[in-house]
C-alpha cells in the first residue's frame, strides 16, 4: 500500500501546476473575449464561456481517466490508437461537417468534435512506438522514410480537409527525429531551405542566386579536402537556385489568393497602395486589430473584463486563435510576458523530463509533446503579434474549444503518466 | 548537441516574443488614453455659454444654436457618385471642396473628429438631419454660437472662433471644432463664460455600433453651464463714443474713478461684432485683420502707445510739488519757447508771460514745464538719480507698465528712468537738457489712452486709483480683490488741489475754454502731440495727434476720460470736444451741446489718413483743410435712435 501511495505522488507536480495556470488563465480570457454585457450565470451553456467551463470540468474527468490507466497501455496500444485516429480522419470525408470551409468536424447534436486535435497525440504515440522499436535505426534512409510516413498520413488527410494550419503542426516531429539520430545534414538542409524560400520571395530569385553563388564559391575555396569536385558544388548551386525559383512559382501559382496575401503581408512584398488598402480590410484586418488591441494594453493592461477592444469585439476570432490579444489588452506587458514565460517553462520542463526517461518510448513521446506544444505556441503567438504569416492554429490550453483543450490535455497527461512510471522501467 | 536544439529554440522564441511584446506595449505606445481609444466613442455635450450684460443690465451677448457637420475620416464609407452629389448639395459645397475638406481632416487625424462643414444654418440642418444616417463617419454636433444684441463694442465684447491646433496641443480641454474666445472679454473671461462641457463615453463594437455606456458611465460628466457676467461698460456711452469716433482713428477710454470700472472703451475704426459670427467669421476676420492701415482689430484705446503730450505736464507739476523743487507761486518766463542759452529747446504758443503753476497748466506753457522738469531732474547732483525719482513718481500713476487688468490686450507704455538714458547715452553722459521733451509729454514718454484715463482718475481721486477693469459681477462669484483695493500714488494729497485747480482753469480760461459744459465742473488738459511715420523709409511728420484728458465733476469725480484722435491737430479741436460730449452724455444722460456734437459728426479725418499713402506731397497741421461730410449728423443720429 505504501508503495502504491508513493507511486501516485510521483506525478510531476510542476508540470501539472504550469498546466493548471494556463487552463485557468485561458478560461478567464475566454470569459472576457466572449461575454456580452452583464455576466449573470457562469454556467450558461448558451454562451461560449459557459461551454468552456464545461469543457474545463470534463478535462479533469479526462485527466483522472488517463492517469488511472496503466502506463504500459499507451505503449502497447499506440498503433491501435493511431489507427483509430486515422479512421476518424478518413471518416470526415463521409460524415464530416464543414465549418468555415474546412471539413474537420463531427457533429453530435449541438456539439462538434475535431478529430485532428486528437490525431496529434495519436501520431506522437505511433512515432514513439516506431522509433523505440529495437529494429528501427533513424540513421537509415528506409526507417527515416517510414517514420515520415507515419506523420505524413494524418498530415495529408488533414490537408485534404482544407485545414492547412493543423497540417503544419506535423512538421514539429522534425525535432523528435533530429533528437533520435537524424543526421546533421538534415538540420542544415532544413535551415537552408527556409532561408532560400524567404530570400527568394523577399528579394527575388536573382539576388538569391548571387548570394548562393558567393556562399558556395567561398566554401569551395575554403574547403579542407580536395575530394569533392567542382561539379558537385555546381550541382548544389543549381539545386538551390532551382528550389528558390520553385518556391517563387509555387507562391505565385500554387497558393490560394488569401494564402499568397498573408505571405505578401508578412514579407511586405506588396507595394501597390490601393491593394494594400484593400488587404487592410481583408487579410490584414485581423492582424491590425489584434496588434492594436495588444498595443493598447500598455505595460499593465486595462484590467480583467475592461478591455475596450475586447468588449467591442474588434478582433474577430478573438476567443479562439486570437485569444492572446485579449491577454495583451487586458493584462498588458506583465500578463502577456507571464503567459509566455509559463509556456516556455512548461515546454522546458517537459523536455527535461523527457531527457530523464529511461525508456526510449517515453523519451520520444515526451519530445513529441514538447515539440507539438512549441510549434503551436510559436505559430499562434507569433501570428497574433504579426511576427509570422497568418496560420490558423489554436494556442494550447487557451483557445476556446473542447476538442483542442482535450487533445492537448491528453497529449500532456499521457506523458505525465509515462513519466510517473519511470521508476518501474528497466 | 542534439538535446539542446529544441531547448535553445524554445528559449530563443520566448525571448523574441517578450521583446516583441515590449516593442508593442511599452516602447511603441504612449500611455493609454481613453480619449484616444477608437473603441470608445466620445459624445460631448456643450453647455450654454454665459450671457453678457452691461452695467445697467442690458443684454449685450446671448447665444444661438449652430450645427456643425463633423467627420471621423477612418469611419467614412466612400460614397458613390449619386450619394456624393446629394451630400454635397445638402452641404452646399462642391465635390472639390469635399475632397479638400476630407484630405484636411485625414491629415489632422484619421481617428479623431474634425469639423467638416461648420455652422450650418437652421434650415440646412433640418434638411440634412433626416438623411444623416446614410453617411457613415459623419455626424452633426450641436454647439452654441454668439448672438450679439447690439452692433457696438466689437473690441470690448470680442468674439469666439474655432480652436486651432496649437491651442489644442496646449490645452487638451479643447477638441477640434470647439469654440474659444478669441478677443475681448470672450478671451479674458473664456473659462467663466464657457462652463465645462459634459462627456459621455460609449463602447462601440467593430461595426461602429454603440453597445452601451463604457463602464456603466462612471467617467461620464454632465455639462456645467457657463456663468453670466455683467461688465462695467455703459452701452449707451459706448455707443455714443463710437458714433463720435466715426471717420476718425483713435481711442476713448472712460473710467469711473471711484471704482476703476471702465465705462466706455472706444476704438476707431471699429466694426460690427455680428461680422464675426457664423460661417463667414474667418473670411470677415481675415479681411479686418489684413487691413494693416486702418487696422480695425487693433484696439487703439488699449494698445496704441502714443506720446501723451501736454496732459503729461500735470504729472510733472505734481512731482515737482512733491519733491519740493517748486512752489505754486514760482513764475517762469516764456519767450515763445524755452531757451537754453541762445538755443531754443522747445517752442510754445502765444500767451501772457511769466506764468505761475495755475497759468502754466491752464495755458499749457511749454517753457514753464521745461523749467519745472529740469529742477526735478537736477535736484540731486546726479541726473540719473533725479530721473529715477521722477520715474518712480510717474509710474505710481499706473504709467510705464502693464495695468494688470482683465482685458485681453494691453501695452506697457514707457516711462524712461536714469538707467534708460545711461544705456542710451552712456553712464553720466547726459543731463537734464538732453531730455526736456519728457517735460511736455513728448520724447521718450509713451502711454496708452487707458493709462491716461487712469492717470486722470488718480488725479481726480487726489492720489489713488483702482486698477481699471471691465468685470462688474460674475454670477455667484465675487470679483477679485485686486480690482477693489485702491492703489496709492507717491504724491501727497495736498499737492493735488493746486494742480486740479489748474486743470479746472483749462476749462475756465485756458486752452479748453470753448468746451465748457453748462452745469458740470470739468477739469481737463489738452494735448497736441507731434508724430512721425516712415514713408518709403523717409521719416515724415504728420499732422499732430489731438489729445484730451479730463475728469468731472471737480469734486468726487464720476468720470475720468482720455481721448486720442490721431492726426486731429490741436487738443481741443477733436479730442477736447469729444471728451466734453462724453462727459455730458454720461453725467446728464443727454447731450445739450448740439452744435458741438454736430461739428464732430460732420467733420472727418479720412482724407487726412489717406494722404500719406497717396504718393503725392502733402501738407500738415495748419496748412490743411478739414473734410466736411454733409447731412452726416442727421443721418447718423437717426440711425442711433433707431438702434436704441
Amino acid at each position: 500500500m505504501l508503495r502504491e501511495n508513493q507511486r501516485r505522488l510521483k506525478f510531476d507536480w510542476l508540470t501539472i501546476i504550469l498546466f493548471l495556470l494556463l487552463v485557468a488563465f485561458g478560461y478567464l480570457n475566454i470569459l472576457s473575449a466572449s461575454h456580452t454585457g452583464e455576466i449573470t450565470n457562469y454556467f450558461d451553456t448558451s454562451e461560449l464561456y459557459g461551454k468552456q467551463l464545461v469543457f474545463v470540468g470534463l478535462t479533469f474527468v479526462l485527466i483522472i481517466l488517463i492517469l488511472s490507466v496503466e502506463a504500459k497501455f499507451y505503449e502497447r496500444f499506440a498503433s491501435v490508437i493511431y489507427l483509430i485516429a486515422l479512421l476518424a480522419l478518413v471518416g470526415l470525408f463521409l460524415f464530416g461537417k464543414e465549418i468555415n470551409g474546412a471539413r474537420s468536424w463531427y457533429a453530435i447534436g449541438s456539439m462538434t468534435l475535431q478529430p485532428s486535435e486528437f490525431a496529434k497525440f495519436a501520431t506522437a504515440l505511433a512515432v514513439s512506438k516506431y522509433i523505440s522499436d529495437l529494429q528501427t535505426n533513424m540513421q537509415t534512409i528506409k526507417d527515416q522514410l517510414r517514420a515520415v510516413a507515419i506523420i505524413m498520413i494524418p498530415a495529408i488527410l488533414i490537408l485534404l480537409q482544407n485545414d492547412a494550419g493543423s497540417t503544419i503542426v506535423y512538421a514539429s516531429f522534425f525535432f523528435v527525429f533530429y533528437r533520435e539520430g537524424l543526421q546533421q545534414v538534415y538540420l542544415a538542409i532544413a535551415i537552408i531551405t527556409i532561408l532560400l524560400a524567404v530570400l527568394g520571395l523577399k528579394f527575388g530569385v536573382l539576388i538569391t542566386a548571387v548570394i548562393t553563388a558567393i556562399v558556395i564559391t567561398s566554401s569551395y575555396f575554403l574547403r579542407k579536402t580536395k575530394r569533392t569536385s567542382i561539379f558537385q558544388y555546381l550541382l548544389v548551386f543549381i539545386v538551390c537556385v532551382g528550389f528558390s525559383y520553385g518556391v517563387k512559382l509555387f507562391y505565385e501559382h500554387g497558393l490560394k489568393e488569401h494564402q499568397q496575401n498573408r505571405i505578401s503581408l508578412w514579407l511586405r512584398l506588396e507595394k501597390d497602395p490601393a491593394k494594400l488598402e484593400r488587404m487592410k480590410k481583408a487579410e490584414a484586418y485581423n492582424l491590425i486589430q489584434s496588434e492594436q488591441a495588444i498595443s493598447s494594453g500598455g505595460f499593465s493592461g486595462k484590467g480583467f473584463l475592461e478591455g475596450t477592444r475586447t468588449t467591442g469585439k474588434f478582433v474577430p476570432e478573438q476567443e479562439t486563435d486570437y485569444i492572446f490579444s485579449t491577454v495583451g489588452e487586458e493584462w498588458g506587458f506583465l500578463g502577456s510576458s507571464f503567459v509566455i514565460i509559463v509556456f516556455v517553462l512548461l515546454i522546458i520542463r517537459v523536455l527535461f523530463l523527457a531527457e530523464s526517461q529511461k525508456s526510449q518510448f517515453s523519451r520520444v513521446y515526451g519530445y513529441g509533446v514538447a515539440s507539438i506544444l512549441f510549434v503551436h505556441f510559436t505559430i499562434n503567438i507569433g501570428m497574433v503579434m504579426g511576427l509570422i504569416p497568418t496560420v490558423g492554429i489554436p494556442l494550447p490550453f487557451f483557445s476556446y474549444g473542447g476538442s483542442g483543450l482535450w487533445g492537448f490535455t491528453i497529449l500532456l497527461f499521457i506523458f505525465i503518466k509515462l513519466d510517473s512510471n519511470k521508476i518501474n522501467e528497466w | 548537441m542534439r538535446k539542446l536544439l529544441l531547448l535553445m529554440t524554445v528559449v530563443l522564441v520566448g525571448i523574441i516574443f517578450i521583446a516583441r511584446l515590449f516593442y508593442l506595449q511599452v516602447y511603441n505606445t504612449s500611455a493609454y488614453n481613453l480619449y484616444e481609444d477608437s473603441a470608445i466613442k466620445k459624445e460631448f455635450n456643450y453647455p450654454k455659454r454665459g450671457y453678457v450684460y452691461d452695467r445697467n443690465g442690458k443684454l449685450l451677448v446671448a447665444n444661438q444654436p449652430s450645427y456643425d457637420v463633423m467627420v471621423i475620416p477612418r469611419e467614412v464609407v466612400p460614397l458613390d457618385s449619386a450619394n456624393l452629389n446629394e451630400f454635397c448639395n445638402l452641404l452646399k459645397i462642391t465635390k472639390e471642396d469635399y475632397n479638400r475638406k476630407m484630405d484636411r481632416a485625414t491629415n489632422y487625424s484619421p481617428r479623431l473628429p474634425s469639423p467638416f462643414v461648420p455652422q450650418l444654418s437652421k434650415s440646412d440642418y433640418a434638411v440634412l438631419q433626416e438623411k444623416m444616417r446614410k453617411y457613415e463617419g459623419f455626424y452633426i454636433q450641436k454647439r452654441s454660437l454668439r448672438s450679439y444684441q447690439t452692433t457696438i463694442g466689437a473690441n470690448v465684447l470680442g468674439d469666439i472662433g474655432e480652436v486651432n491646433r496649437s491651442i489644442i496641443s496646449k490645452q487638451p480641454y479643447y477638441k477640434m471644432g470647439d469654440l474659444i474666445g478669441k478677443q475681448g472679454i470672450e478671451l479674458s473671461y473664456e473659462t467663466t463664460l464657457r462652463g465645462t462641457k459634459g462627456i459621455k463615453f460609449i463602447q462601440k463594437d467593430r461595426f461602429n455600433k454603440n453597445i452601451g455606456p463604457y463602464k456603466d458611465g462612471i467617467y461620464d460628466t454632465l455639462p456645467k453651464p457657463g456663468k453670466d457676467i455683467t461688465i462695467t461698460i455703459d452701452s449707451e456711452l459706448q455707443a455714443y463714443g463710437e458714433l463720435l469716433m466715426k471717420h476718425k482713428r483713435g481711442g476713448i477710454v472712460a473710467l469711473d474713478p471711484s471704482s476703476g470700472e471702465i465705462l466706455a472703451m472706444v476704438t476707431g475704426p471699429s466694426y460690427d461684432p455680428n461680422l464675426l459670427v457664423g460661417r463667414d467669421r474667418s473670411k470677415n476676420f481675415s479681411k479686418l485683420y489684413r487691413d494693416s492701415i486702418a487696422n480695425p482689430t487693433f484696439d487703439r484705446g488699449l494698445q496704441a502707445q502714443y506720446p501723451p503730450g501736454s496732459p503729461f505736464k500735470v504729472i510733472n507739476a505734481l512731482i515737482a510739488l512733491q519733491e519740493d523743487v517748486v512752489d505754486t507761486n514760482d513764475r517762469f518766463t516764456c519767450r515763445m519757447g524755452y531757451y537754453y542759452g541762445s538755443r531754443r529747446l522747445t517752442g510754445c504758443h502765444h500767451h501772457k508771460s511769466p506764468v505761475d503753476m495755475n497759468s502754466g497748466i491752464a495755458q499749457s506753457c511749454n517753457a514753464y514745464f521745461v523749467n519745472v522738469y529740469r529742477r526735478i531732474v537736477d535736484k540731486y547732483d546726479d541726473a540719473g538719480k533725479g530721473m529715477n525719482t521722477w520715474a518712480k513718481h510717474a509710474r505710481s500713476f499706473g504709467l510705464g507698465n502693464f495695468l494688470n487688468n482683465d482685458l485681453s490686450v494691453g501695452q506697457p507704455g514707457r516711462i524712461p528712468d536714469g538707467d534708460y538714458y545711461d544705456r542710451a547715452y552712456g553712464d553720466n553722459r547726459w543731463g537734464s537738457t538732453y531730455i526736456v521733451s519728457n517735460a511736455i509729454g513728448q520724447g521718450e514718454v509713451e502711454a496708452t489712452p487707458i493709462q491716461l484715463a487712469n492717470m486722470a482718475a488718480a488725479i481726480g481721486n487726489r492720489g489713488y486709483y483702482f486698477t481699471p477693469h471691465i468685470i462688474k459681477s460674475i454670477e455667484g462669484e465675487t470679483i477679485p480683490s485686486q480690482y477693489t483695493t485702491p492703489k496709492y500714488t507717491t504724491i501727497d494729497k495736498e499737492h493735488f488741489e493746486p494742480v486740479i485747480q489748474g486743470m479746472f482753469d483749462v476749462y475756465n480760461k485756458g486752452t479748453a475754454a470753448t468746451l465748457k459744459v453748462p452745469g458740470i465742473d470739468i477739469c481737463g488738459k489738452t494735448g497736441t502731440a507731434e508724430n512721425f511715420v516712415k514713408i518709403d523709409s523717409v521719416k515724415t511728420q504728420l499732422t499732430d495727434h489731438s489729445i484730451f484728458v479730463a475728469f468731472a465733476p471737480k469734486d468726487n469725480p464720476k468720470i475720468a476720460i482720455a481721448v486720442f484722435v490721431e492726426n486731429g491737430y490741436w487738443g481741443s479741436r477733436f479730442a477736447g470736444r469729444m471728451a466734453s460730449l462724453m462727459i455730458e452724455k454720461y453725467i446728464k444722460g443727454e447731450v445739450t451741446l448740439k452744435h458741438m456734437e454736430n461739428w464732430i459728426l460732420t467733420h472727418s479725418l479720412e482724407n487726412e489718413y489717406a494722404k500719406p499713402y497717396s504718393g503725392e506731397p502733402f501738407k500738415i497741421n495748419g496748412e490743411t483743410t478739414l473734410q466736411v461730410i454733409d447731412n452726416y449728423a442727421i443721418e447718423n443720429q437717426n440711425q442711433s435712435t433707431v438702434k436704441q
